[in-house]
Order: structure tokens, then C-alpha cells, then sequence
């Protein structure tokens, strides 16, 4: 596939295009592939919409595999042009001067046009604008945090665009979610574009993460497999770490039913039956991040919570962002997830000014509030990206309570590629706890299955 | 063969004639699938327009709709044909006592003996129809294989009788739930269209074509709340039909804006789960009684 010879004729790029989701593991057959040909006979070519609508229709059979292909398609039509604008030399971006044009734009201005073509979903006009925001606030590669999708946060944030889906009513017409979505996926191309221009390199296409292809499918359905992957995960932690020693070890007998299969034997005590030995309970301290930084996992987080409060009786969980809170009392009361979840936005109290994490105070506050009643029998599980936005992470606090604790677990909503970069300081905790990527069910499934494999520290 | 669509547009404006509103995607699919004579799949939450689509496709190509509803445990009796066993029983008590056996075994298989479930006589009309298996997700597995004969070929085979062709190619839409998984077999013969819950511009279109009446401004501020509905957790979302329903209601009360009376009062027409119904009465409520001065 290289991107230098001279362009094969169409047959050929459907081809490679059929290929590259073949290796997204979109399942086409050689079927499917006339079927596509037959279809782009039927319609013009002019019009991107029905050429890509007449391929998906014939190539992706499944909402998922819908997904998949508009982004492949989008990638592989974005690459096609990239490497023949570097192919060509063209640029966008004259270094200077217009740098300076860019940063002398007033944010509020800028903001207010962002609105009005969200607001009328205006594609192109939206597309403009992203432009001008990716120029005026993340042209410096000093203030990108490196990663893409980082930086995305960072520009809507710096643009006060809110994600909170109340759509207000009362003023007019809020952000509309679905060109709020548009809009940041037009930044996030124009960040790659610009990346793309700064290292004069076309990157290797890198397969779609689990993040990008996965749907977003409503907390629901996912909440009944969490609940049976936190099942097992109840089981595991009651029964694997902790190992009876000394005189415990040995079994007690249990009478009553020692004489009842005696009966069977004349009276006589033959089999012994001892005491099942059951398992004490685990404590649970469970702390969960809530900031901006890991929106996208925090519904899979709080469904982790509410369902681990479904299992174990004994556990106190706690939401944090600049400082910690305890919120076990909401599960206590609240049964539905959705009421969980909005009254630990309503109440919880979490955010104090900048609404961005600090590990470091949150590990103290902890400490003052738990550290008496944390004991060798609880498990500490921390939910969260480890991203401090450069405040210090004062890990010896964290290792004071991990010291404590039975075991501690670290669960990461963020691809380990990431770990460690950019402002995120997992490394510093690492040492203290066992650390595993976690943001989908299959890898909650994951950690699971590794907890009887993993000896206790 | 009748008058096929030239193109997705006079399609589109065939689908509007008939009272359905399509996506861009939907027409371009339906135009394939007509081009192409291929079967469609459509697939999508409840109440979205898959059924509404093909009763829009038949009526605008002027065919015959032939419907086959699907549901657990559903066989090929019913399905594809069947032998009408009383009549054989029939014919052969009727029969002279000293007829040769294979006489009447020629006999009471014939096509007269033949009861023709909806497949069957979707491929043997004289006219092309419109075939539409409707919530294929609800059947076994073994449903789905006996359909391929008849998707990718156009054809039946009776054993008695051999294979039957048809005489006339019907448009075929398959709709499904998404309640399981299909097998890929079913899905590689088929073209693929999603449909979802429209867009707010959409779905304000589809509501005032079916509700005229209404009040542009109202019609705009039902769409929206039903789209903030959506928005929320709910067992069962509303649906297009639910939100057609709804300003219809509207219009009998006579309501001239959405407020929170107004909304407590009707909500039941869009909201179907008692659980539900605490729910968007607890979140759009406090929404709309926050929007009105």
C-alpha cells in the first residue's frame, strides 16, 4: 500500500479500503465486494454521501461495523489527501505571520461565532472554526499535552463548550450534543492535520482503538455485565489473598453433622465432616475519579461502582476530582443507576475551583478520613487516569494507605500506550499497587481473571 | 417490469408522496435495493419507520405489500406453504375405491393441494410485490437458513413439487430489532441499513406532515423534548410514532405551548413504563418548569 505510486485505478482503492477494514475485523466477503460494485454502478459518484452510503450499505452489516467503516473511510480518504498534498508540497500554514493573526483572536469572539454554527449546524462554517480554535490554542506544541484526544478536551474547555446534555430550553437553543460531537471531531482532525504538517510525515495508519470503535451504547447496556463481572470479582477477592495460617488452618469438625452420616453407620462416627470454613468478608474502599479527564469512562466507572455495591455489603466508596467525598450513603439510598448518578453530580461537592484532579490532595484527605479504619483486611480500589495536571502526586501518601491496605489495585481508564505521558504520573504510584488498563467490561473481566493469578504484595 | 426510480431523488420524492419521510441513507438504500434487486435489512430500535418503509415502498411503486410477521417458533407451515391436508383426505375418500396408488399420490400433491403461506405467494404472484419478513430477530436460527433459498435466489423448493421460481421479483425488506444477533449467512445476501432516531430537523418534518395543524413553534418544542427523553436512561424510549401521537393530543387539547401542566398531563402518550414515567417527570419537568419565566 504505498501511497507514492501512481494511482491505481478505483478497483484497486476499494480494494486496499476493503483490506484496511478487513483488518479492523469487519468480516467482508468476496460477495460482499460485488455486491459493492454493483451498488457504486447504480448511483453517481459525484455525491460523497451516496458513494459512501452505497459502500457501507453493501460492506458494514451491523451498527458496529457501520461505526467501524465511517471511520475508516474517513481515515482512509484523509490519508489519500494528505499524501498527496506532502506528495505535492502543499501547505496550509505559513509559520509566521499567520500564527500571529491566529493568537490575536479574541477567544470570546471566536466562542460566540463557535456557537451560532453549532447551533445551525453548519458544516462548513463549523469546520472553519475548528481550525481557527486548533490555531489560536494549540498551535504552541509546548501547551499540547502530546495527545490527540487530550488536546481536543483541552480546546473545548478552553472554549467553555459544556457536554453536560440538559439541553436548555430556556435560552434559546443550547449546544446541540450531535454537532458538539461533529465539532470535536473536526478539531481532532485538524490537530492530525497540523501534526501531520509540523513532522512532514504521514504516521503508519494505526488500527482504531476499542474507544473509537466501540458504540455508545447507553450505561444499560452495559450495567448487566458489569454486575456479573463484579460477581466474580467478590468471589475472587473473598477467597484468593488472604491465606489462613497456624492453628487456623486446621479444620473445626461439625458436630451435628458428623452424627448425622453416623447414623448411616450404626452410630458410629466413620466420616468426619468438618466446618466449612467460610470466607470472611472483604472490605472494599473503592475511589473513583470523576473529573473531565475521563468522561468518557466515568459512566463505566460509576456502573463499576454501583454494581460492586450490589456485592459486597462492606464498602465505603468515595468520588474525587480536586478533593474526596464519600458517597456510599447515595448507593445506600439511591437503587437506580441513573438517580446514583445524577445525585453524585448533584451533591457530591467534589470540583473546588479549577475542577481539574489533584491526586496529591486527594491521597491526604483520604488518609485523614479513612486511615484509622483501613485495616488488612480491606482492598483499595482506585478508579482513575492518574493525570495531575502537573501537581504533585505525592505518592508516599499513597503509599502509606496502599501499606495498609490488603491489596490495592489501580484501574486505568486510559490505553497503557498513554501511561506516563503528557501530564499522567502512573509510574509514580505504580510501585504501591497493581496497576491494570481498564475501561471496558471485557477488561474489568481481565482483572478479574488475574487476581487469582497475582500473588499479594 | 414496472416503472423502476431512476434515481435516488424521484425516489425520495416517490417515499414523500407516500407519507415517509426518508433519511438520505434510507433512500439511497432503497434505491439499491430496488437497482439491484436485493434484499434489505433493515435494522434499528423500535418505532423508527422500518415497517413504515416498506408500506411507503409498496404504495409508491404502486405493489402489492406481502407481510410475514415473525415470531418465536414460527415454521416453514406457516411461512412457506403448506399441504392442505383435509382436502387430500378429501379427494382421497372421494377417490373410486379401485385407483391405482400413484395415481393419487400424482393427484393430491399437486398445486391445487398447496396452501400458500406469505413467502410463497410473494414469489408466485403474477405481479412483483413487496416482501416484508417483519422482525426476523424474533425467529430461530433455522428460520433464518430456510430463507436463504429464497433471498439470494428467488426460489422455492417443495420436495413433492421441485423448485418453484418466481415469477416476479419482489422488493424484500427484512426488519430486525436487533434483539439478537443474525447469522452472517442471512447478512451477506442482504444490503445493511440502520435506521436510528432521526435528527431534531428530521423528525420535526415527519411530525408536521402527519400533524399539519400544529403550530410550527410547538411542533419544534415537542421534538425537542421528545429528543431530551431520549437523551434520558428509559426502558422504552419514545418513538417517532409516539411522538406523531402526541402532538396529535396535543392538538385535541388545544395546547398552544408545551409547559410543565401541560407536558404532566400528556406524557403518558410518549412514555410507557411507570418506572418511566418518575423518571422524565423528575428531569424534563424541572427542565421546562425552569424555561418558562
Amino acid at each position: 500500500m504505498s501511497a507514492s505510486a501512481a494511482p491505481p485505478g478505483i478497483d484497486a482503492r476499494l480494494l486496499e479500503l476493503a483490506e484496511e477494514l478487513r483488518a479492523e475485523g469487519v468480516r467482508i466477503g468476496t460477495s460482499e465486494l460485488l455486491d459493492a460494485f454493483a451498488a457504486l454502478a447504480a448511483v453517481g459518484w459525484r455525491e460523497r454521501e451516496a458513494f459512501q452510503g452505497a459502500l457501507a450499505a453493501t460492506l458494514a452489516k451491523s451498527p458496529e461495523d457501520r461505526r467501524v467503516f465511517d471511520l475508516v473511510f474517513e481515515r482512509f480518504l484523509f490519508r489519500a489527501a494528505e499524501a498527496a498534498a506532502l506528495r505535492e508540497g502543499v501547505r496550509e500554514w505559513d509559520a509566521a505571520g499567520d500564527r500571529a493573526d491566529a493568537h490575536r483572536l479574541d477567544l470570546d469572539e471566536l466562542r460566540a461565532q463557535i456557537l451560532e454554527a453549532l447551533a445551525s449546524f453548519d458544516a462548513a462554517r463549523m469546520r472553519d472554526l475548528a481550525r481557527l480554535a486548533v490555531a489560536a490554542l494549540a498551535r504552541d506544541d509546548a501547551s499540547g499535552s502530546g495527545v490527540i484526544g487530550i488536546d481536543v478536551q483541552r480546546i473545548r474547555r478552553a472554549l467553555g463548550l459544556h457536554r453536560d446534555g440538559q439541553l436548555s430550553l430556556g435560552e434559546g437553543l443550547g449546544v446541540p450534543r450531535e454537532a458538539l460531537r461533529e465539532f470535536e471531531a473536526m478539531l481532532r482532525r485538524e490537530l492530525e492535520r497540523a501534526k501531520i504538517e509540523r513532522t512532514e510525515t504521514l504516521a503508519p495508519s494505526r488500527p482504531l482503538g476499542e474507544l473509537d470503535r466501540a458504540l455508545p451504547s447507553g450505561p444499560a447496556a452495559d450495567l448487566a455485565a458489569v454486575h456479573r463481572v463484579v460477581a466474580q470479582l467478590r468471589r475472587r477477592l473473598a477467597t484468593h489473598g488472604g491465606e489462613v495460617r497456624g492453628r487456623q488452618r486446621h479444620h473445626q469438625i461439625d458436630f451435628r453433622r458428623t452424627l448425622r452420616a453416623s447414623l448411616q453407620t450404626g452410630g458410629v462416627p466413620i466420616v468426619i465432616k468438618p466446618r466449612p470454613r467460610r470466607p470472611r468478608r472483604p472490605e472494599l474502599y473503592v475511589l473513583c475519579d470523576v473529573s473531565t479527564s475521563v468522561t468518557s469512562a466515568s459512566v463505566f466507572f460509576l456502573s463499576v461502582l454501583h454494581a460492586l455495591h450490589d456485592s459486597f455489603r462492606r464498602m465505603r466508596s468515595f468520588v474525587f476530582i480536586e478533593r474526596v467525598s464519600e458517597v456510599t450513603d447515595v448507593f445506600a439510598r439511591e437503587r437506580a443507576f441513573s438517580a446514583v448518578s445524577e445525585a453524585i453530580a448533584r451533591d457530591a461537592g467534589v470540583a473546588d475551583v479549577s475542577g481539574y484532579t489533584d491526586y496529591g490532595r486527594v491521597w491526604s484527605e483520604f488518609r485523614m478520613l479513612v486511615e484509622d479504619d483501613l485495616d488488612p483486611r480491606a482492598n483499595l480500589i482506585v478508579l482513575g487516569d492518574a493525570r495531575t495536571n502537573g501537581r504533585d502526586p505525592r505518592a508516599n501518601d499513597f503509599a502509606a494507605l496502599a501499606a495498609r491496605a490488603r491489596r490495592t489495585f489501580w484501574l486505568n481508564p486510559e490505553p497503557r500506550l498513554y501511561w506516563n505521558y503528557g501530564d499522567s504520573v502512573i509510574a509514580a504510584y505504580a510501585p504501591h499497587c497493581e496497576v491494570f488498563e481498564c475501561w471496558t467490561t471485557r477488561q474489568l473481566e481481565e482483572f478479574v481473571k488475574s487476581l487469582t493469578t497475582t500473588t499479594p504484595s | 417490469m414496472d416503472a423502476l426510480p431512476e434515481s435516488v431523488a424521484e425516489l425520495t420524492d416517490g417515499l414523500r408522496a407516500a407519507g415517509y419521510l426518508p433519511g438520505d441513507s434510507t433512500a439511497l438504500v432503497a434505491y439499491l435495493a430496488v437497482r439491484l434487486n436485493k434484499p434489505v435489512l433493515v435494522e434499528g430500535p423500535a418505532g423508527v419507520g422500518k415497517t413504515e418503509l416498506a408500506k411507503a415502498l409498496a404504495t409508491h411503486l404502486g405493489r402489492e405489500l406481502v407481510r410475514l410477521q415473525c415470531y418465536e417458533g414460527l415454521d416453514e407451515a406457516k411461512a412457506l406453504y403448506e399441504w392442505n391436508y383435509r382436502k387430500q383426505l378429501l379427494r382421497i375418500q372421494a377417490e373410486a375405491e379401485g385407483a391405482a396408488w400413484s395415481e393419487v399420490q400424482d393427484d393430491i400433491f399437486g398445486e391445487e393441494f398447496l396452501l400458500a403461506r406469505p413467502l410463497l405467494s410473494a414469489i408466485s404472484a403474477a405481479e412483483p410485490v413487496v416482501l416484508l419478513i417483519d422482525e426476523i430477530d424474533k425467529t430461530d436460527q433455522e428460520f433464518e437458513a430456510m430463507l436463504l433459498e429464497l433471498l439470494s435466489d428467488f426460489q422455492i423448493t417443495i420436495p413433492e413439487l421441485g423448485r418453484i421460481a418466481a415469477s416476479s421479483q419482489p422488493v424484500v425488506v427484512l426488519t430486525s430489532n436487533n434483539s439478537r444477533e443474525l447469522t452472517e449467512a442471512l447478512k451477506r445476501r442482504c444490503l445493511y441499513l440502520w435506521l436510528d432516531y432521526p435528527a431534531l430537523e428530521h423528525e420535526l418534518a415527519i411530525v408536521r406532515l402527519h400533524a399539519p395543524e400544529l403550530s410550527e413553534t410547538v411542533a419544534r418544542k415537542l421534538v425537542e423534548v421528545v429528543g431530551m427523553v431520549r437523551e434520558l436512561d428509559l426502558k422504552k424510549p419514545p418513538s417517532i410514532a409516539e411522538s406523531i401521537d402526541w402532538a396529535r393530543a396535543l392538538l385535541l387539547l388545544g395546547a398552544r405551548d408545551i409547559d410543565e401542566a401541560t407536558f404532566a398531563q400528556t406524557m403518558s402518550v410518549i412514555v410507557k413504563h411507570r418506572t418511566d414515567l418518575e423518571i422524565v417527570a423528575a428531569r424534563v419537568g424541572i427542565a421546562l418548569a425552569a424555561a418558562s419565566p
